[in-house]
């Protein structure tokens, strides 16, 4: 019978139907776990020390980050490694304390105890600037901080 | 007349979209956590403040100079040498501990120093202090601090294994997993009492 010598025997397609399905979830696992850097740097992104004794930083929204490091604008700042970026423009010292009541006034006052300031800086930034630094952070009594390094090796 | 059916969209081509979209997200993310050296910094003396008098042999003094070369108790010395001359000067227990609420800690009973004279009379005494100057590098600064720290955290960890069998992260660990854990606490903070970590920083100088 010749209606059944038609059938054509072949690999029956697979279904991808339930592909877009995958990625999608994928997709959202993405999205939701990226964070988009909210500051954009007008410093060179600071080349980070290396350090063994590195703690992870908990909580990032009791985290205020400090940046020093070579300005991207040569020009007008200067080619120094000292450059201190708070939010989104180079600051002095100086500003460090109103920045730090400005994080403050973000969080809840039963979390101010527990606000870490980060200090990323360039492995050739200078001493000195730390500890200006660090000394008008200790006016405002915020005294935890927090080295930014990469885990590794020393060298 | 053919009936019209409603013609399906072709959703073949979502997936393409959608892994356009997956890509670009792969690409933007960044999964690193932010980490770093933690350091808790004293709070300000008030004006009036007289510091106390400290025996020079508890002090160990780093100094770093603008050049980056390490000083310490007056030689010098390279950075990978550091944490062996921190130990021993932390671990020496060459004398008693000092006075803590009324109750003397006593001579050092766990350190295995070499209890010499000249050197720090028991680690809840023994201040380590770091000089640098302004134009130090930042990078040399911290290494230092890191393995001033490393120090430490060796000593830390030798203590605990002998005591508790388990070395101190872990112990740490499990502690921070289970805050409500009485008996946990008291390990975490026994150790840390018998080594505590003192690191000053000293005003820097500058030229």
């Amino acid at each position: 019978m010749s209606k059944f010598g038609k059938k054509k025997k072949g690999m029956p397609a697979v279904n991808t139907a339930a592909l877009p399905d995958i990625v999608f979830m994928l997709l959202f696992f993405f999205m939701v776990t990226t964070t988009m850097r909210e500051t954009d740097l007008k410093l060179e992104n600071p080349r980070l020390p290396n350090a063994t004794e590195v703690k992870k930083l908990e909580h990032k929204s009791l985290v205020s980050t400090i940046y020093i490091g070579k300005s991207k604008d040569a020009t007008r700042h200067g080619t120094g490694y000292n450059r201190i970026q708070l939010n989104d423009k180079i600051a002095t010292a100086e500003d460090v304390p109103a920045f730090i009541i400005n994080e403050r006034s973000k969080v809840s006052e039963a979390e101010v105890p527990f606000m870490t300031t980060s200090i990323k800086a360039d492995k050739e930034s200078n001493v000195g600037t730390i500890i200006d630094i660090r000394l008008k952070l200790r006016d405002v009594n915020a005294l935890k901080i927090s080295y930014s390094a990469s885990k590794g090796a020393d060298n | 007349m053919a009936r019209r059916e409603n013609p399906e969209i072709n959703a073949g081509s979502m997936a393409d979209i959608a892994f356009l979209l997956l890509i670009f997200f792969l690409v933007t993310t960044t999964m690193n956590v932010d980490s770093g050296v933690s350091k808790k910094l004293s709070e300000k003396p008030p004006e009036d403040y007289v510091p106390p008098i400290i025996k020079e042999k508890n002090i160990f003094e780093v100094n770093i100079n603008r050049d980056n070369d390490l000083l310490v108790e007056g030689e010098r010395m390279d950075i990978k040498d550091l944490r062996e001359t921190a130990i021993a000067f932390i671990d020496n227990g060459g004398g008693d501990g000092k006075i803590d609420e009324g109750v003397p800690t006593g001579p050092c009973n766990y350190c295995k120093g070499e209890k010499s004279i000249s050197s720090s009379d028991h680690p809840n005494k023994a201040i380590i202090s770091v000089q640098s100057d302004r134009g130090t590098e930042y990078g040399t600064y911290l290494k230092v601090q890191n393995e001033l720290i490393r120090a430490y955290s060796v000593l830390r960890n030798r203590l605990s294994k002998e005591r508790y069998g388990i070395p101190f992260p872990e112990l740490e660990e499990s502690y921070k997993d289970d805050r409500s854990n009485v008996s946990l606490k008291e390990k975490v903070e026994d150790i840390k009492r018998c080594y505590p970590e003192i690191i000053s920083d000293a005003e820097p100088t500058s030229n």
